[in-house]
């Protein structure tokens, strides 16, 4: 039993090292987040980003990460809402057209648990972040998942009269689920 | 004998009154708003209301099945009595569907309704926009028939207590009653 284990865990480790995820399948990837308006769950997503990405699941810590947000991509479920959240109290999408993560280190927590470190860019407001996330190997595809609740008053999301957290809260979940394959 | 409402059905008549005599300008000048934190919470204490009426409706429909109310007096004429029972049973289905097809117009609108913003109502359709915006419609609609229905209902009350100066009133307001 060892013996199969140990073999079939070489052979993964073998067939991985060949692999370097790195080509984004957009189709099936997201990036959505989650907040609450007086209490009510409210989601929204991300319909075009680009990631730049180097993963190796047999050396996830190798690993290296960009990816950039198109902010008037933005989707919040009505056109009300959108012409509010692009504005300057929010994403200010013409002078920020641009939302951006950059990986420093990853680091392993767990087996097929990780978290990785880096820079987010949300308006002209940089923090150092880090975010748990699972690798899941599906045929040629790789799967990167993870939530980063993060507060959005640190990025100036929201400012002014939307400053209200009663209102609208400062935590936001961020729910990425980005899909690769192997590149060349 | 049985000259009053139940203490019971004079506290659901009138909490339900006032919360509707809440809700509905309010519904009136949350709608034009432009959009802001002020006018989510509106948004929110119309919802709450709303649920808050249904439910009280809920028990009240209950309460006005176990407990016979007072009849009409004789000196009121047939048809008098039929249009003042109409309006009632228009009121009661009133106070129920009006707040449900406020409930389905937020779920429709992708917006839950959260009681109190703690206890989550389930969305018993989907985000759709046509038909959110249908549901405004009908909600409006059944508003309107509210309004002439209540003008009905509280003009009749008023005819009976200063025009023919009887006790039918005082039957929802006992502090009302006149010594015969």
């Amino acid at each position: 039993m060892k013996t199969i284990l140990f073999l079939m865990l070489a052979l993964a480790g073998f067939t991985a090292q060949a692999a370097d995820y790195s080509v984004l399948q957009p189709q099936q990837s997201s990036i959505a987040f989650l907040s609450r308006q007086m209490g009510v769950p409210m989601e929204g997503h991300f319909a075009r980003f680009n990631a730049a990405v180097s993963v190796d699941p047999a050396q996830p810590e190798k690993g290296t990460a960009r990816i950039d947000i198109e902010t008037a991509s933005i989707d919040v479920g009505s056109q009300e809402a959108y012409d509010e959240v692009i504005g300057k109290s929010w994403f200010d999408t013409a002078k920020f057209p641009q939302a951006s993560f950059v990986s420093s280190q990853v680091t392993r927590i767990a087996p097929g648990r990780y978290e990785v470190a880096g820079r987010m860019t949300i308006r002209d407001v940089t923090r150092e972040i880090r975010a748990p996330f699972t690798l899941e190997q599906k045929g040629n595809q790789l799967m990167v998942a993870g939530v980063l609740p993060i507060k959005r008053l640190e990025y100036g999301i929201g400012s002014g009269m939307w400053g209200d957290t009663d209102t609208i809260a400062d935590e936001v979940q961020i729910r990425f689920r980005l899909t690769f394959a192997a590149g060349k | 004998m049985n000259d009053n409402y139940t203490r019971t059905a004079i506290s659901l008549h009138w909490l339900i009154a006032l919360l509707i005599f809440a809700a509905f300008p309010l519904g009136i000048y949350m709608h034009d708003l432009p959009l802001s934190p002020y006018k989510l919470r509106l948004y929110s204490y119309h919802k709450w209301i709303g649920v808050t009426v249904f439910l009280l409706a809920l028990f009240r429909i209950y309460w006005r099945a176990t407990h016979l109310p007072p009849v009409l007096p004789d000196s009121m004429k047939n048809w008098e009595k039929f249009a003042a029972h109409s309006a009632h049973y228009v009121l009661y289905a009133l106070i129920v569907i009006i707040p449900i097809s406020g409930w389905l117009m937020s779920s429709a609108k992708g917006f839950q309704t959260v009681w109190f913003g703690v206890l989550p109502l389930p969305d018993l359709v989907d985000k759709n926009k046509e038909l959110g915006d249908q549901l405004l419609q009908v909600h409006q609609a059944l508003n309107l028939l509210l309004l002439g229905t209540l003008a009905a209902h509280v003009g009749g009350a008023l005819k009976h207590h200063f025009i023919e100066r009887d006790n039918i009133l005082a039957r929802m307001l006992p502090f009302l009653r006149r010594k015969s």
